[in-house]
């Protein structure tokens, strides 16, 4: 076979390559173009975490508002510190708002949710959220259903 | 003959997986002529050719090509003395994915850098010499035997080298084709004052057309001289081997028990 | 018996000695920078012959895995109601593991095995000593492209394989077996990360892509060179590779996808 056709096939094998993983990229995992927008961090702690992970979703009313950076244990106060990187333009979260810990489905992944409050301030860049509630235990509320509480 | 000599060797000793191939041998080559290296198969007249070609190192001993130390030279030095050599293997090794044509021309394309249409002229001439320019474009999967050989041989002479060797060109050739690769070893060497070097075991096509000729067995040269000397050579051995015999200094019987035993015979039944 | 033990010795030795025999080969045939303008053809050659040629057994089998992850997954995730699971566990399956790792196997039964005939036949047929003797490197004119070849092939036949699977397992969950197409993809949309689990395969593909063609063509060139010489080594090739790719695969998921 000529050698000018065979360049052109290999270089049709590459370009297969390259489009495969374009479509990994885009169709598998839903890498979206705007992945780097600009974020301010607020803070939440927290009695329980259950299964919170980083990279997990904070959402406001059900729309992804941010990523959960990182959770780490305060040595001081014993409870979980989690950072949230969300975006700039939401930054007219009250500041009475609290972050709740929630489920998707009932064995899915856990992600924060913000409950919005009705202060006229908002949170700014550092903040802490001043109210909070812990993932659902289940075996707690099984065994305070069990007992009848 | 010390002082033409093209290919020298001295006191070359060398081993493989634990067998002493060569102990000590010395011969030398003159320029410039046709010399043939003979022996029964196995002696080592292949690593001879490789020690010679630095693809080998002796174990010891010195082993000099046109001046050169071969085995102390480093790479780029042993590259540059190869494009001086050609060499004609048993098989032909030529490349099997590409035709005639580009076998011959594949050492110019490697070593110069001459433009195509002198590459053309240059193939063209080699293959003309060994009888071959009308097969230029066939795959070497089609040529027969005979053929496959010419062309290698076309292929080794593409770069005008001064020295080249052949390993067992007559192996199993048929008369024609045997007869054509004499006339070429013999028509190349005087044409373009080459040194070759012929190993082979095949005495009456080598006395013919060689100049000189070394008998090798055991790793030691057991004679030497031009093919009128050897004939009149006192070593039983060595008249063994030219003419043939099927018996003597080497013996007809590999070693074994005594027969009696093997065949159930002890005098008294 | 102490005729075993030496030989085990020796047979522990020959191990070794090869090792270290591939590792001066593998130095031979990275240290020379390969001629941009006579080696970039060779290079191309190579890819056609070891990765187009082997893109056929690629897809093929992508699809069939596909479409069996599709199947039984199916079966597994509907006995927890979380059929819509589905379009994620094959996803996630065929990018972190299946993917690379069986891609490897086949083109170190396809691609590796046809790079050791092949190169031991020319060792067998002295082609390679006649271009030493022409002044021309063997490790640097026919080596270094196979090598370079299977390097770069891989990783593009694992990424293919992936996209067929899915494709295969999409064809299987959502026209067959009826989940909704919708939440196929946006679950697996949520939970494969193209760093940490598609970059990670990719890595893993290229890793293995190094190491099968180092053994492929290391076999060939080492072979003893007679027919079952060639054929011996060939059988290594594909036992070999097949081993290593296993053991890195463990090596690398434990340090990519642990938490330890």
């Amino acid at each position: 076979m000529a050698q000018r056709t065979i360049e052109i096939i290999v270089g049709l094998f590459m370009v297969a390559g390259l489009a495969a993983l374009l479509v990994l990229a885009l169709q598998v995992s839903g890498l979206s173009p705007k992945a780097a927008e600009s974020t301010y961090t607020l803070y939440a702690n927290f009695n329980d975490t259950g299964g919170l992970r980083p990279r997990g979703k904070v959402s406001m009313a059900g729309v992804t508002v941010g990523t959960i950076e990182s959770v780490s244990l305060d040595k001081e106060t014993f409870q979980a510190r989690v950072k949230m990187s969300i975006y700039d333009e939401v930054d007219n979260i009250p500041a009475d708002s609290s972050a709740v810990i929630r489920t998707s489905g009932l064995l899915g992944e856990q992600y924060i949710d913000i409950s919005v409050g009705g202060d006229m301030e908002s949170l700014q860049d550092g903040d802490t959220f001043y109210s909070t509630q812990s993932a659902m235990n289940l075996e707690r509320l099984i065994s305070n259903f069990a007992s009848g509480r | 003959m010390g002082s033409t000599a093209y290919i020298s060797l001295k006191d070359v000793i060398f081993s493989r997986s634990g067998r002493r191939i060569f102990d000590g041998i010395t011969l030398d080559i003159p320029r410039g002529r046709i010399t043939a290296i003979m022996g029964p198969s196995g002696t080592g007249k292949t690593t001879l050719l490789r020690l010679i070609g630095g693809q080998l190192r002796p174990d010891s001993g010195s082993v000099r090509v046109a001046g050169h130390e071969v085995p102390r030279l480093k790479r780029k030095a042993l590259y540059a003395l190869r494009e001086k050599m050609g060499m004609l293997f048993q098989s032909g090794a030529l490349f099997t994915d590409l035709s005639v044509y580009e076998n011959v021309a594949f050492p110019l394309r490697v070593h110069t850098r001459l433009p195509e249409d002198m590459i053309h002229d240059i193939v063209l001439m080699k293959l003309e010499a060994v009888g071959l320019r009308g097969a230029r474009h066939l795959m070497p999967s089609e040529l027969s035997g005979g053929m496959t050989r010419r062309v290698a041989l076309a292929r080794s002479i593409a770069l005008d080298p001064e020295l080249i060797m052949y390993d067992e060109p007559f192996a199993g050739q048929d008369p024609i084709a045997m007869g054509v690769l004499v006339k070429l070893i013999r028509d190349l060497n005087s044409s373009m004052g080459l040194t070759s070097v012929l190993v082979s075991h095949d005495v009456p096509e080598s006395l013919s057309i060689c100049h000189y000729a070394c008998i090798i067995a055991d790793g030691k040269v057991i004679g030497e001289g031009t093919p009128g000397e050897l004939k009149a050579h006192p070593s039983d051995q060595v008249q063994q081997f030219l003419q043939g015999q099927p018996d003597g200094p080497v013996p007809f019987h590999y070693p074994a028990d005594d027969a009696g035993k093997d065949f159930g015979l002890e005098g008294d039944a | 018996m102490l005729d075993r033990i030496a030989s085990l010795g020796r047979l522990g030795l020959n191990v070794v000695a090869s090792l270290g025999r591939s590792g001066r080969f593998l130095a031979g045939v990275l240290s020379g920078v390969p001629r941009p303008v006579t080696g970039f053809p060779l290079l191309v050659r190579q890819i056609y012959e070891v990765g187009v040629l082997s893109l056929a057994i690629v897809v093929v089998s992508g699809l069939f895995i596909g479409m069996v992850l599709g199947l039984q997954g199916y079966t597994i995730l509907s006995d927890f109601g979380s059929e819509a699971a589905i379009g994620q566990m094959i996803a996630l399956t065929l990018v972190r593991e299946l993917g690379p790792v069986v891609t490897a196997l086949l083109f170190a039964g396809r691609a590796g095995s046809a790079l050791t005939a092949e190169i031991g036949l020319m060792k067998a047929t002295e082609q390679l000593s006649s271009m030493e003797m022409m002044g021309v490197d063997p490790l640097r004119r026919v080596i270094a492209p196979r090598l370079w070849a299977g390097f770069i092939a891989m990783p593009v036949l694992a990424l293919i394989f992936s996209v067929v699977g899915i494709y295969g397992g999409m064809l299987v969950g959502v026209e067959w077996l009826g989940v909704f197409e919708g939440s196929f993809w946006s679950n697996m949309q949520s939970s494969v990360d193209f760093t940490d689990d598609v970059m990670n395969g990719f890595i893993k593909s290229v890793v293995f892509g190094f190491v099968c063609a180092w053994i492929a063509v290391f076999q060939g060139y080492d072979c003893v060179p007679t027919s079952a010489g060639i054929s011996s080594a060939t059988t290594k090739t594909v036992v070999y590779s097949s081993l290593a790719v296993l053991g890195l695969d463990f090596v690398l998921t434990a340090v990519m996808f642990g938490d330890f």
